[in-house]
């Protein structure tokens, strides 16, 4: 099916007549956008390295000459920086897996099923995901509280759970959308339970659309500020990395070689886990689920 | 869409009218194929499931028969199914929302939290106290213009940087698309520290290479506005870029074939074939953008210490959290989210009914 795409491009790309100059004009102003775009990203990997002296220079330059990891181990030794990474990574994973399975089932009950209210419902997860997340800080402040959640992981994990969902629930309609219905009759033929067809036949082929779901629901927990910022007040142990980035961050003296330090260890593991899940997509959909 | 693009002839109307179903229907199979085939480049997960949702009615149709599970009656099964989602979704999203707008109706401030004074229903008396805030109208108005300029910037540079994406061949296409991917990848909290930091008026590269010394950005209320709307910008047009381009890959060849044929220019092209074609992908990425940037709260935090001097870089969800978590007055800061929820309430209304205009089948 790609690659058909990949055929029928050439004559798309003939049917815009494209003519020799201006590709190359365009070519390279890609390249140069690029650039720019990369540029603050490098610019940040860069500051984290370069010794202090250059960092606080008013010639700053684009490369350095003596590269120095004394930005990331003031960022470790400082602060109990170990601490907020872990912190972040386990409400980060907590709320992947929850929410992946919890949507795995909504998604399934409202693709594979017919019901009352079945428009209804994915009418108001559609709405759900407009609700002002930051908004809602005020009355789940006074939630936390009364439940003596405030100042641990659980008042981090929890309302994330429930932001992530509604996307979630949208997105994997497609994925459980796309196995097809012959399949499903095949394994009630073969005497397969409900709940055999669920584990044992959709979860494996939806699961590549999991681990895309995965992604969102991991950035919205792994970039949280506001929720560490309001929930987390006096135990900073509970703390996660947006915390401890600021910390750095003083309005008259900051210290950008730390920023720049913390920011790159914080930004690296999202990253990664884009390029991962990338590949998992491309295994993925492509050959188990075609008919 | 529907109302007929001027075209050449009937013929080409004809087909404009007929197309956008197809089209459609390719959307889902050609994202995953974009996420795919540009030399395996990693382009962005979120294109899919954006446009899972614009997309895909005809095969839809075809593939969700009722009363799936054979034989079996359907009974009890959904809601089984559904009771993890609906009672996390129940605790934490609709509790929350019926207390936000109970505590906009009560006195609410640091005395009734420690219990020190009883809570007394306030009716709209807090609504009044906003209303009759000069502050606060002028922090709605901020956040309606600095939104709808951060939309109009994200959508101008996603969409025509999905134009210059088919222009190219695989390797700055590979370039431009990595490069876009780093920055959506990037969690707002190091974005916004990062452009700080670029624009620092001792440190900053920016100002050296503009050559205009020690100009402080954030000290201005617009130049701050628009470096936080270039942070913005750089973080949310990958998605509107990776998407569109994906949209723009979806369209049938045999179309363009057929313009071409009809002697349309490409300027006609665009305008009368592609974009009617592009409309609902158009719709997804223009709503989503409206209601990620009027949302904005991280960015301007972060960048603006706070809402900026004086509260002049203040939008609507700083002023809210700072209502309540800076001076305690709790149920000022709930009133302010409960207008803050009916304006995006209303944006999703108006998206609702385009989608249904497009007989997207839920």
């Amino acid at each position: 099916m790609s690659r058909s795409v990949v055929v029928t491009r050439p004559s798309l790309l003939a049917r815009l007549r494209i003519r020799r100059p201006w590709r190359l004009a365009a070519e390279v102003s890609a390249l140069l956008i690029a650039l720019v775009v990369a540029f603050p990203l490098y610019w940040m990997a860069l500051s984290a390295i370069k010794p202090a002296g250059e960092i606080e220079s008013s010639e700053p330059r684009p490369w350095t000459l003596a590269p120095s990891l004394d930005s990331f181990r003031r960022v470790f030794e400082q602060q109990e920086f170990g601490r907020y990474f872990l912190n972040s990574v386990i409400v980060a994973g907590s709320v992947v897996v929850a929410s992946a399975f919890i949507a795995f089932l909504a998604a399934t009950a409202v693709t594979r099923f017919r019901f009352r209210f079945r428009t209804t419902l994915l009418i108001m997860f559609l709405v759900a995901q407009m609700v002002p997340v930051e908004a809602l800080t005020i009355p789940l402040f006074f939630l936390m509280r009364d439940f003596g959640q405030l100042n641990t992981l659980g008042s981090l994990i929890l309302p994330h759970i429930a932001f992530s969902l509604p996307f979630a629930i949208w997105m994997l309609r497609g994925f459980v959308k796309a196995v097809p219905e012959a399949l499903e009759e095949a394994a009630y033929i073969d005497g397969a339970s409900r709940a055999r067809f669920l584990w044992g036949i959709l979860f494996p082929l939806v699961f590549p659309g999991l681990v895309a779901t995965s992604v969102f629901s991991f950035i919205s927990a792994w970039n949280d500020f506001l929720f560490a910022k309001s929930f987390i007040i006096s135990d900073t142990s509970q703390s996660t990395l947006p915390m401890a980035l600021l910390v750095f961050f003083k309005p008259e003296d900051t210290d950008w070689g730390g920023v720049m330090a913390a920011s790159t260890v914080m930004t690296i593991p999202v990253l990664v886990f884009f390029v991962l899940v990338q590949r998992r997509l491309v295994s993925g959909l492509g050959g188990a689920v075609k008919d | 869409m529907t109302d007929n693009p001027v075209t050449p002839d009937r013929s080409a109307t004809a087909e404009a009218d007929d197309v956008p179903v197809r089209a459609y229907g390719e959307v889902p199979v050609a994202v995953a194929d974009a996420a795919r085939t540009p030399a395996g480049v990693p382009s962005g997960g979120q294109a899919v499931p954006r446009s899972v949702r614009a997309a895909a009615p005809g095969k839809a149709r075809q593939s969700s028969g009722g009363g799936r599970l054979g034989p079996r009656g359907v009974g009890w099964t959904p809601w089984v199914y559904l009771a993890p989602a609906l009672v996390v979704l129940g605790a934490l999203l609709v509790y929350p929302i019926y207390q936000l707008g109970l505590i906009s109706f009560l006195r609410y401030t640091q005395a009734q939290v420690s219990g020190g004074r009883p809570t007394t229903f306030e009716g709209f008396g807090n609504y009044r106290t906003l209303f009759v805030d000069d502050q606060f109208w002028q922090v709605l108005g901020a956040t309606v213009v600095f939104a709808a300029a951060c939309v109009v910037s994200t959508l101008a540079v996603g969409c025509a940087l999905a134009v210059l994406l088919t222009r190219v061949r695989a390797l700055p296409r590979l370039a431009l698309m990595l490069a876009a991917l780093g920055a959506w990848a990037t969690p707002a909290v190091t974005g916004s520290t990062v452009w700080l930091f670029l624009f620092d008026p001792d440190f900053g590269p920016v100002n050296r290479l503009l050559g205009i010394g020690d100009h402080s950005w954030t000290y201005g209320r617009y130049s701050a506005f628009a470096l936080v709307l270039l942070e913005v910008v750089w973080c949310s047009f990958p998605f509107v870029m990776v998407t569109v381009y994906a949209g723009i890959r979806a369209v049938p060849v045999e179309v363009l074939e057929a313009a071409a044929l009809d002697g349309a220019s490409q300027w006609r092209t665009w305008r009368s074939v592609l974009a009617p074609m592009l409309r609902p992908i158009l719709v997804v990425v223009t709503i989503q953008s409206v209601i990620w940037d009027f949302k904005v709260f991280t960015q301007i935090y972060v960048m603006t210490n706070g809402g900026g001097i004086a509260g002049q870089n203040l939008v609507l969800n700083v002023y809210a959290y700072q209502k309540a978590f800076a001076s305690s007055q709790y149920s000022l800061g709930s009133a302010i989210g409960v207008v803050m929820l009916l304006i995006l309430l209303a944006v999703t209304l108006v998206y609702l009914r385009l989608l249904r205009r497009q007989g997207e089948e839920l």
